[in-house]
């Protein structure tokens, strides 16, 4: 099939903003099936998870600048730095580790 | 009815609120843009993505498809996966809407849920009035948008080794999301250690390597968090309404 970039950014802005306003526009009262609820609260952690690792070793120049990054990601998300926080210190061990590896 | 003042006022907290949010929406857009780049999209094709979709995440999944030429129906069901969070905190968010509030408050609402704007607006005491949100919008979108097209720009014109850098900021956002509620909760943690381990084991084992990585993110999320449903049914300490 011949793709069309535009074509997919539409087809993107119509789920996306389809997933927002249906519920906002659609539902009243709480989900209260114990399964949708739970399986809803876990998909954004476990989605996220899987295309972060191993995806970020193959985003920089070297794998193991990439290693770095996961783990200064991870030490410093669990030390409770904000989203801004823990990206800019990614992106900083990237970029020394990258002066002596490559 | 809510007077014009107190829109207003709603108003210009939004846009108070929405300038840290503009802030660090910048610089994750700007590594979006790097991804967009790499992917062969123009700048103008990666503004128009962040424009229309405002979703971090969700956007990555889609340049992703982009990348891999995906057919249409791929891509959909991968935004649909990659943004399925937006389903459950818009669900969160029409509990926090005023009865009655009109159709194209809703619509508007709904276009602007991300994380950082559902927090704050989640955040503000008693009925969301929308104008709060309206303000926080209007500080924070234009920087998500331009913050991609910059990037897609500079992915050009930026020294290989300042890229590289910029490349691990979406996943450093995507860690400061996941990790922290893994302290409060053990299973969140063993869902993540489980899901980094399962999305390894997809791309080095030869069995599972040749399905397509937004193939393998659907079959993976909802695999897992299917399981983790079954077993671990996540009790919701919100009180009944």
């Amino acid at each position: 099939m011949e793709s069309n970039t535009y074509m997919y950014i539409l087809i993107m802005a119509a789920v996306t903003f389809a997933i927002r306003v249906l519920p906002l526009t659609l539902i009243q009262k709480q989900i209260s099936n114990q399964f949708i609820q739970s399986f809803l609260y876990y998909v954004p952690y476990v989605t996220l998870a899987v295309m972060t690792f191993p995806a970020i070793l193959g985003a920089t120049q070297s794998p193991i600048s990439g290693w770095l990054a996961l783990l200064v990601g991870v030490f410093s998300a669990w030390r409770g730095a904000g989203l801004f926080k823990v990206a800019l210190s990614c992106c900083i061990v990237v970029f020394a580790a990258e002066l002596v590896l490559v | 009815m809510i007077l014009r003042d107190e829109n207003r006022q709603a108003w210009h907290e939004g846009m108070k609120d929405g300038i840290p949010i503009g802030l660090g929406y910048f610089a994750v857009a700007f590594s979006l843009g790097i991804a967009a780049f790499n992917a062969g999209m123009s700048p103008i094709e990666a503004f128009w993505t962040s424009a229309l979709c405002n979703a971090s995440a969700g956007e990555y999944a889609g340049i992703t498809m982009i990348a891999a030429k995906a057919v249409y129906l791929e891509l959909a069901i991968v935004t649909l996966i990659a943004n399925a969070r937006y389903m459950l905190m818009s669900c969160a968010l029409s509990q926090r809407i005023k009865p009655g509030t009109k159709f194209r408050h809703r619509l508007l609402l709904g276009f602007y849920v991300t994380d950082e704007l559902f927090a704050i607006s989640v955040a503000r005491k008693g009925y969301l009035n929308p104008f709060y949100t309206y303000g926080a919008i209007m500080m924070a979108a234009p920087c998500w948008a331009i913050g991609t097209f910059i990037g897609a720009v500079a992915g050009d014109i930026l020294p290989l080794r300042v890229v590289s850098a910029f490349s691990v900021a979406l996943y450093g956002m995507f860690l400061a999301i996941i990790i922290p509620p893994g302290k409060e909760n053990k299973i969140i943690a063993y869902l993540v250690a489980i899901s980094f381990a399962a999305s390894f084991i997809f791309s080095e084992i030869p069995l599972f390597s040749n399905i397509s990585s937004g193939t393998a993110i659907i079959i993976l999320t909802v695999v897992i968090s299917a399981a983790a449903a079954i077993l671990f049914p996540h009790k919701e300490n919100k009180e009944e309404s």
